[in-house]
């Protein structure tokens, strides 16, 4: 196979030849500079908003660079943008808790764009291949993000872990697309869509696509494959924890639209009705599982269990409505994520306390805007109306009700019913419940509380206006 | 007829049976006289010391991945250098970005004191439990919002 490659291809993917220079530039400041953490947070601050307007300036053309094997604009761009968002969110979230914990080195911040990176390139794989590279590119930085705090025990369990089981994981990701590739005879997913159809209840394509989804639903945590979840998120970092959940999530999500197409899908002995279940258990284990949590950073990552359930329901439909629906699925839930972590890490003291429910009692008059916000968050995680997640919600369901999903949509609403008892028992704690006797301090980060504000701008805007969104997404499917 | 992969499985299976005749045959045919010396590990005709399974110090990790970076360089400069004045420029430029993304790496691990045999600093983050010790490290702007 001969690719051609020309100089316009490096243009065509601009965001991630962005990125890539910018983690190139964080790895030389921090080794130039004898103080490159403080270079670095900015550096990359600069990369990932340089990288999402290169991205929004192209949202409506799209084509191919690579000889084909990577797709450029609209789609993949819009991708870009969800990811370099939650990436700009992480940094300036990330700044005053790697002071507290003693953390504060600028690799952190090479390891976050290389992570974004390799997302972009999973959002952008046309070819099964590229999108290996890409998923690993991006797991590569997330074990050792995991494990960045690494005098502390819990955060190398978590990288451990992560590590073994994401690898074991990739195994099975990599076996799917042999096995694929030897029925189809090729790696490029246009071509394996094309021919689909005509396999579709053959043993061997279907053993490698079922293997193929094994390793994307081991990457966003849905239930047989959900185990490492609540243990990497606890243990790691509490912004890398809300950069993994979201970013991460996020990534596979946009390979699964990329992949998962209704022709691969297949009707009766295709995998969409395995799909259906999987989608099911994440919403029904994710959501009754988390009631039971005392902390609130593990209780956030049985959640982030749920919404992979939630946004499944969007891949299951598989029509345009649960196609978008999964889009904007996406951008709420990094932003609305991404800050609840946000608001645990300010809350968090440096020795990784203050991270039970007990422990925000009577927050509010202590820290007003930091509770509202918080509040906010969990609203709109919960799905109340005027915010993102809501919408999110109503449009995966409004997917799944059009393709004859039914009993999936109201599996999911009476599972976000019982998700609001958790997340309002924080609201509860915050502003009903008095203040224990010794007080405790929480962080005041500049930085932080910018990043807050933007994430809940952006939750409130998304909600008042969700067709800004399902206008540009509209156009890719 | 044999497909592209019956002929590797069929070579594969010759491979094994080939290996398996010989040790059987040679099994059968050896005298078998064993004595202390010659059932101890052969390490080039010292006399054994320890077990094999022993800790390596952690550097030589370092030193190993950072080798096995250019030696991947090498293997890509080869090919290119077969083929690039018929691939023109572009292909030259490839190669120079290739290398410098090498060369950003290799300066990072040497700046970074990796390369240094005698002088390990590592710099391990600070973590401290414990209410005094937590307390000690509040700063004003730790204060509430």
């Amino acid at each position: 196979m001969n690719i051609p490659v020309t100089p316009g291809d490096l243009l065509a993917i601009g965001p991630i030849s962005v990125m890539f220079a910018g983690a190139l530039v964080v790895l030389l400041a921090e080794s130039i500079f004898r103080n490159g953490e403080a270079w670095n947070r900015w550096l990359a601050l600069a990369g990932f908003l340089a990288a999402g307007t290169v991205a929004f300036l192209n949202t409506g053309w799209s084509g191919v660079a690579f000889g084909g094997t990577v797709a450029t604009g609209g789609f993949a761009n819009y991708c870009a943008i969800v990811y370099a968002s939650a990436g700009a969110l992480s940094v300036l979230l990330s700044t005053d808790y790697l002071r507290k914990t003693g953390i504060a080195f600028g690799e952190y911040y090479a390891l976050l764009m290389i992570a974004v990176l390799g997302m972009m390139l999973m959002g952008a794989a046309l070819d099964l291949v590229v999108f290996f590279l890409g998923l690993e590119t991006m797991s590569i930085a997330f074990y050792v993000l995991a494990a960045f705090a690494r005098s502390q025990g819990t955060s190398n369990e978590s990288g451990l872990k992560y590590f073994l089981l994401g690898a074991f994981a990739t195994g099975f990701l990599l076996y799917g697309i042999a096995l694929v590739y030897g029925t189809t005879g090729t790696t490029s997913i246009p071509l394996i869509r094309d021919k689909a159809p005509s396999l579709i209840g053959t043993p061997v394509f279907t053993i490698g696509l079922a293997l193929i989804l094994i390793g994307l639903l081991f990457k966003i945590a849905a239930v047989p494959f959900h185990m490492w979840a609540p243990d990497v998120y606890e243990g790691a970092p509490t912004p890398v924890s809300g950069f993994m959940a979201t970013g991460g999530k996020a990534a596979a999500f946009a390979a699964f639209l990329v992949l998962f197409r209704p022709e691969v899908l297949g009707g009766e002995k295709g995998l969409r009705d395995v799909i259906a279940v999987v989608a099911a258990a994440s919403m029904i284990f994710g959501n009754v599982v988390a009631i039971a949590q005392s902390s609130i950073k593990r209780m956030l990552a049985y959640s982030s269990i749920a919404h992979a359930g939630y946004i499944l329901v969007g891949v299951v439909a598989a029509n345009a409505t649960g196609a978008n629906g999964v889009l904007f699925y996406l951008m709420a839930y990094t932003v609305m994520n991404i800050g609840a972590f946000g608001v645990l890490a300010m809350v968090e003291n440096g020795a990784g306390e203050n991270l039970h429910f007990e422990d925000y009692a009577g927050l509010s008059a202590q820290a007003p805007v930091l509770s509202l916000m918080m509040a906010l968050f969990m609203f709109s995680l919960a799905g109340v109306p005027p915010f993102a997640g809501f919408f999110g919600k109503y449009y995966v369901f409004a997917g799944a009700i059009q393709a004859g999903y039914t009993w999936l949509a109201i599996v999911g609403v009476l599972m976000s019913v019982v998700s609001a008892y958790y997340y309002l028992r924080l609201v509860v704690m915050m502003y009903f419940t008095a203040a224990s006797a010794s007080p405790r301090r929480v962080g005041k980060s500049s930085a932080g509380l910018l990043a807050l504000g933007i994430a809940v701008a952006a939750l409130v805007y998304l909600g008042l206006f969700p067709s800004t969104i399902i206008d540009v997404t509209s156009r890719f499917f | 007829m044999l497909t592209e992969f019956g002929r590797v499985f069929l070579f594969i299976l010759i491979g094994i049976v080939f290996v398996a005749i010989g040790l059987v045959v040679a099994w059968l045919l050896r005298p078998h006289r064993p004595y202390p010396s010659k059932r101890t590990t052969y390490e080039c005709g010292e006399t054994p010391v320890g077990d094999t399974r022993m800790r390596f110090n952690v550097r030589f990790y370092v030193i190993a991945l950072i080798f096995i970076v250019f030696d991947v360089e090498v293997v890509f400069l080869f090919p290119w250098a077969l083929v690039y004045l018929s691939l023109g420029w572009f292909a030259f430029f490839e190669m120079i970005a290739f290398l410098t993304i090498l060369f950003a790496g290799y300066a990072y691990v040497w700046r970074k004191g990796d390369l240094e045999w005698d002088r390990p600093a590592p710099r391990i983050p600070r973590y401290e439990r414990g209410v005094g010790v937590r307390e000690a490290r509040l700063t004003e702007d730790e204060i509430a919002v």
